[in-house]
């Protein structure tokens, strides 16, 4: 038994690993939010006139707004107007190339694994770095740019893309959205932009690795990906933070267009601080993801392994528009101590023969909330249409929750929608049978959990497959004794 | 291979082993039998380290080691294997997955290189021929809509794998039909050696037939009451456990 404790001891002392600060210049606005602050980014990131318009609109909407309630989720109100709006490493005019990248930063990102320089890069992936809202680099823009790939902060595109920006920013998700929509729309200080040329396969996967650093300020990024008829796209997100006693927010924006048989699948690894073990601190992070599937036989897949931030709300969705387009959604959701997540995904069919596909599980620890909440609705002119759903919660110990809220809408009676939920929890008996095979009770955990995500992690592009997997391990140590 | 003196345990403040004693050697087969209630399936998890049970007093040397120090964990590496009486389901793992993390754990312990996935299949497959296993069971979650059957031939098989020095077989023969408990018992046979040593807790006669013990311990009350040949499970039998009933309360009177 002593043994036992011992062992239980070391792995519950684990900590976040990436809960460092990096010590930066700043260039951060006065705390609160008004419309003095939301001129002040668009004249810091010298936008063009339709931008500041757009933002203003937002905010003039959100004031119009409540906070959602619905969400399975308690925290205490959130005071709009303590927090930082714009916050950015400070750094000179623009950056001609990755040697003018301030060093810490550069030592930040290999700090959390992600190397900026080009010639250690992993091949095969491009990245852009975003620390505080702002993109710091951007690696494999030039080769990119000879397949007329477009790949950068999403500040960039809006100087040398203007047209694109006008023509799809709020297209999928308006800032009427929602009320961090609205918030995001009115403040967004960077994020990233792709766009992918008709017929063009990315010959690279993606990722934009997203960075908390200061403390006292909102988060708030969009990105945007476009793809054009026939193209192909793989995009990957991974997200960390420091340790804070302090709730942070993070409500980011994510837009996919994809035309006429094309294809996007984006992965998200989101490993936000979580809060330590008495559920303090750790970020809110309260996203809108949402893609349309705009022309024929395209497709959109969302992957997401959602490990971290103290909470989580988010529903990566699908508007199925096109004829014969796709949607996919799988999720795995891990919530320990005192982590909440409210998350799922919402299939709007909208098109003939139009698919889904929901895979969600959710894994509970401590005396966490886990709670999957999707919607399916299959709209009248949706001839044929078919989803898919499969909801799994697994359970371990018995003070955490799990919870499932499916909502399904069908308008037309030559459709089909399955769902299959279960429930299921790591008893002692399942570890003991382990234990006697040889595994202690770290190495079972794992593998039982590998076990009940592997339909979703086999979705991830390789290379990333295998940090998620270690991801889920380190989430979960010291969850089972 | 195994020393037991003395052994007293308790589970939730209730004794359940009242002092066992019991010496198995390498390359004997012992048989526990007993009646239900009796403690024979509480000595089989405490001897794996099943960790709900409390042991008050006495000591297990495991190859002249202390073994009540070691997590079930480091039990298995050591090389000892309890057919469980009631297998579990693990779902989603598959019995490849499972076994190979098994074998790569032991051969961790052992300061072996891990198999990779080529030479673990070509392993497995040979002894699943062995034992008539149809080769899609591996591809199966560990345990997972298996019949009763399926599950104790698992087990076997497992041990077949695993290859461990002292084992344990916990009412493997309960809801075996004939010809599962043949091959159950086969595979067993077949894996009986100089070096190894097993217990094999039994509450029938029945499974004595085909893995033939060289002692068998009748055990009641948490005690053992009687010890003797083969030729004592054929007069449990016989005589019902009322016998030993009668046998233990002489024994605690004395």
């Amino acid at each position: 038994m002593a043994a036992k404790n011992k062992i239980l001891e070391e792995i519950t002392s684990a900590e976040y690993k990436y809960g460092f600060v990096t010590d930066i210049e700043m260039d951060t606005a006065p705390k609160g939010l008004n419309e003095d602050i939301i001129k002040l980014i668009s004249s810091k990131k010298n936008e063009p006139e339709f931008m500041l318009e757009w933002r203003l609109k937002a905010y003039k909407y959100w004031l119009t707004m409540k906070q959602p309630q619905w969400q399975n989720v308690k925290f205490p109100p959130i005071d709009y107007q303590d927090s930082i709006y714009y916050a950015a490493p400070k750094q000179k005019a623009a950056l001609k190339s990755l040697d003018e990248v301030d060093p810490e930063i550069l030592s930040t990102f290999e700090k959390l694994g992600i190397s900026l320089e080009e010639q250690k890069k992993l091949s095969g992936v491009a990245v852009d770095a975003v620390m505080d809202s702002v993109s710091v680099a951007t690696t494999f823009k030039a080769k990119l740019g000879e397949l007329g790939i477009i790949f950068c902060s999403f500040s960039d595109a809006v100087q040398e893309h203007p047209e694109l920006i006008k023509q799809y920013i709020g297209s999928v998700v308006p800032y009427t959205d929602n009320y961090f929509a609205a918030l995001n729309s009115a403040v967004f200080s960077d994020g990233s932009f792709c766009y992918i040329p008709k017929g063009v396969r990315c010959p690279m996967e993606l990722s934009t690795y997203f960075r908390i650093n200061a403390a006292n300020t909102g988060q708030f990024e969009r990105t945007l990906i476009i793809a054009e008829e026939g193209s192909y796209v793989s995009y990957l997100e991974g997200c960390t933070a420091p340790m804070r006693d302090k709730n942070q927010l993070h409500a980011a924006i994510v837009e996919i267009i994809a035309h006429k048989d094309a294809e996007v699948k984006y992965s998200t690894i989101q490993n936000w601080y979580p809060g330590n073990k008495e559920g303090v601190g750790g970020i809110y992070n309260f996203v809108t993801k949402r893609g349309i599937c705009q022309g024929d036989n395209s497709k959109i897949s969302w992957t997401q392994v959602e490990t971290g931030a103290a909470i989580t709300w988010k529903y990566p969705s699908v508007i199925l528009k096109g004829d014969n387009s796709i949607g996919e959604f799988y999720s795995v959701a891990v919530t320990n101590n005192y982590q909440q997540a409210d998350t799922g995904t919402k299939m709007i069919h909208i098109g003939k023969n139009t698919k889904s596909r929901i895979i969600a599980k959710g894994i509970s620890a401590g005396k966490s909330n886990n709670s999957y909440r999707g919607l399916v609705r299959i709209l009248k002119k949706a001839e044929n249409a078919r989803n898919f759903s499969q909801c799994d919660s697994l359970l371990m110990g018995d003070t955490c929750g799990a919870h499932t809220f499916p909502y399904i809408e069908v308008n037309n009676s030559t459709s089909k929608v399955e769902h299959e939920a279960t429930t299921s929890k790591i008893e002692e008996d399942i570890l003991f049978y382990c234990n006697q095979r040889g595994l202690a009770t770290e190495e079972a955990t794992n593998m039982i959990v590998n076990g009940f995500c592997k339909e979703v992690m086999k979705q991830l592009p390789m290379e990333f497959a295998v940090e998620a997997q270690k991801l889920l391990g380190i989430s979960l140590e010291g969850s089972v004794g | 291979m195994i020393s037991i003196k003395d052994l007293k345990v308790s589970i939730e403040g209730k004794e359940i082993l009242k002092g066992i004693n019991l010496e198995v050697n390498p390359g004997e087969l012992h048989a526990i039998m007993g009646p239900n209630g009796s403690g024979k399936s509480t000595l089989a998890s405490v001897l794996a380290g099943r960790p709900e049970y409390e042991v008050t007093g006495g000591e297990i040397l495991y190859k002249g080691k202390d073994l009540l120090e070691l997590p079930a964990d480091q039990r298995a590496k050591q090389g000892i294997f309890l057919a469980f009486q009631y297998p579990v389901e693990i779902p989603g793992v598959s019995i490849a997955n499972f076994m190979r993390s098994a074998i790569n754990e032991l051969r961790k312990a052992k300061n072996l290189e891990p198999l990779d996935a080529m030479d673990f299949l070509s392993e497995i497959k040979d002894k699943m021929k062995n034992m008539g296993i149809d080769l899609e069971f591996l591809n199966r979650a560990v345990n997972e809509g298996f019949s009763g059957g399926e599950k104790k031939r698992n087990e076997i098989f497992q041990m077949t794998m695993m290859d461990p020095d002292m084992i344990i077989l916990d009412e493997t023969d309960s809801g075996l039909d004939i010809d599962a408990l043949k091959i159950v018992s086969e595979g067993v046979n077949n894996f009986r050696t100089d070096e190894k040593a097993f217990l094999i807790i039994t509450h029938y006669q029945r499974l004595l037939n085909y893995i033939v013990p060289d002692y068998v311990h009748v055990i009641y009350d948490g005690r053992i009451v009687k010890s003797g040949d083969k030729s004592l499970a054929l007069e449990l039998e016989e005589k019902g456990y009322e016998w030993i009933k009668k046998l233990s309360k002489e024994a605690v009177e004395n």
